[in-house]
């Protein structure tokens, strides 16, 4: 069975506690969101489990098959044009070059980008086409584990529900894992099995929250309700400095 | 091979954009004219005379003579800035101990007057190819040198880890994410390394050659022949000027097509 198991974990950065005894499992098939706030140490935390960063103490096993990852800030090649910075990860699977051209056109358009844009260059994009394309790339991949930071932070409304529907349908058929974060606690609630909630300085894990309803099955009542519930919580009031009465 | 295409065929419209260009050396030709007017045949002969005296000499055998060693101490020179510059900066760019200690030399290489490069080589090498080539490769070495050595210096990390993200093998790896990025720095230090070259080529040759076109220019000078010294200046401008806009700065342009 694929898992991810990160035990005792902590890190540094130089004297800088950034993360503190950070433990949960990732079973094949969930959505984790780790919800905090900016500066918590939550992309520190991504990269650690994806193996972008080197592990200093504790543990983090990942025995998942194929994993890719869709970074805060697009991380797109300036010198290639959408639809090549698409295909990246295809190509370095080994698929031919005009299926994986196709695969990239297909999963671009269904990400709300248009045919124009197809040629244009990262530095012609607005941030919220960046992150589709991002985001795109390590989608298109059809990974086992994905890992996505914050994608959806500069996009507006409609275009973050019509992603997350993508997201919510591919779950739905239990064709993905994914270690989901943000800040933004409805998102959260909308996509997670389960949610962490990191408080910072140093990120550590101050509380637990499990959705037992079906992603398919949630809807904005669901997602209103339950994101009241969490605001009442006097744990996440403090973590995220909140100032509201309800 | 997509690539060569691409720029042959944006090569017209890159040529009708350069009406601009074009018009400014007509305006400049047009003050030399004045200045002819105003100082007299001996300072400054016209525009026409030099031209006529320059196809006149074009027709000669010995002149292109001349250009052909030019050419080749110019190239010669470059090439070997080009290879040597070209590794030993992206080495440099690896090691911050080696681009470190790099630094003076760098300073020293760069602040170092040709003319004193010249005298030094005379005397190392004495009269000859070998001068004019050494003082080529000191002067253009460097700016390759550091070009090749900045784009290896700013790599960025981010995009190395994205890499990493998606098992790209290595040679995707250096095709797509560092040979674009070290290219972008290296291909304009070529194009300046070269413009260096063809400049102190023909002061390395009128002070330590007795052929080429520096030598053609000093004898010139001395028989007080100025339209063939004219001649002689806009052959050596008229190729730099083919070379940077007709040749590179197309290729340039495509290269450089995802630069802001
Ligand atoms: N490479 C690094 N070197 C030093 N400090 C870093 C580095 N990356 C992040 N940090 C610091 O670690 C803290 C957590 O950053 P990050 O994980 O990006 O938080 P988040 O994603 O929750 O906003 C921040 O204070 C940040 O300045
Ligand atoms: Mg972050």
């Amino acid at each position: 069975m694929e898992r991810l198991e990160v035990s005792k974990l902590n890190h540094h950065f130089g004297f800088t506690e950034i993360l503190r005894d950070i433990n949960f499992n990732l079973e094949k098939g969930q959505v984790l969101s780790v919800v905090g706030p900016s500066g918590g140490g939550k992309t520190t935390l991504l990269h650690l489990c994806a193996d972008l960063l080197d592990v200093e103490e504790g543990s983090v096993k990942n025995s998942f098959v194929t994993s890719s990852f869709a970074f805060q800030e697009g991380r797109l090649l300036p010198w290639k044009n959408v639809i090549d910075n698409i295909s990246l990860g295809l190509i370095a699977k080994g698929i031919k070059r005009k299926i994986a051209t196709q695969m990239s056109q297909d999963i671009a358009l269904k990400f709300g980008l248009e045919e124009d844009d197809f040629d244009k260059f990262p530095k012609d994009l607005s941030g919220g086409m960046k992150q589709r394309v991002s985001f795109a790339r390590a989608l298109v991949v059809k990974p086992s584990l994905l890992f996505l930071d914050e994608p959806f932070s500069a996009l507006d409304i409609g275009l973050k529900q019509e992603l997350q529907s993508i997201l919510i349908d591919m779950i739905d058929k239990k064709e993905i894992t994914i270690l989901f974060i943000t800040h933004d606690i409805m998102e959260a609630i909308r996509l997670s099995d389960k949610i962490l909630l990191l408080e910072a300085d140093p990120g550590h894990i101050v509380k637990e929250f499990d959705y037992i309803l079906p992603q398919k099955e949630r809807d904005d009542k669901f997602v209103y309700e339950e994101t009241a519930k969490i605001l009442q919580d006097e744990t996440v009031i403090n973590t995220f400095e909140l100032n509201i009465t309800l | 091979m997509k690539f060569i295409l691409k720029i042959l065929k944006d090569f017209p419209a890159y040529l009708w954009s350069g009406w601009g260009a074009i018009a400014s050396i007509f305006l400049f030709i047009a003050c030399w004219d004045v200045g002819n007017q105003i100082y007299g045949d001996l300072v400054l002969p016209a525009p026409l005379e030099t031209f006529k005296t320059l196809a006149l000499m074009l027709q000669d055998d010995s002149v292109w003579e001349q250009i052909d060693i030019t050419l080749y101490r110019a190239f010669m020179g470059f090439a070997i800035s080009l290879v040597f510059g070209s590794i030993l900066g992206l080495l440099a760019g690896f090691f911050a101990t080696a681009s470190m200690m790099s630094r003076p030399i760098v300073t020293i290489l760069v602040g170092m007057p040709p003319i004193a490069w010249i005298v030094l080589a005379m005397i190392w090498f004495g009269m000859g190819d070998e001068t004019v080539i050494f003082t080529v490769v000191v002067a253009s070495f460097p700016i390759i040198f550091v070009g090749a050595l900045q784009g290896t210096r700013t790599l960025e990390d981010n995009l190395k880890e994205m890499g990493e993200s998606f098992n790209l093998p290595w040679h995707m790896k250096f095709m797509d994410i560092y040979f674009p990025h070290i290219f972008s720095y290296v291909f304009p230090a070529w194009v300046s390394g070269l413009g260096m070259s063809w400049k102190i080529v023909v002061m390395a040759e009128l002070l330590a050659t007795s052929d080429g076109i520096g030598a053609s220019l000093a004898v010139a000078r001395s028989q007080l022949d100025t339209p063939t010294a004219l001649a002689l200046v806009v052959i050596m401008i008229g190729s730099l000027m083919f070379i940077e806009y007709i040749i590179l700065e197309p290729i340039k342009r495509e290269v450089e097509l995802w630069r802001d």
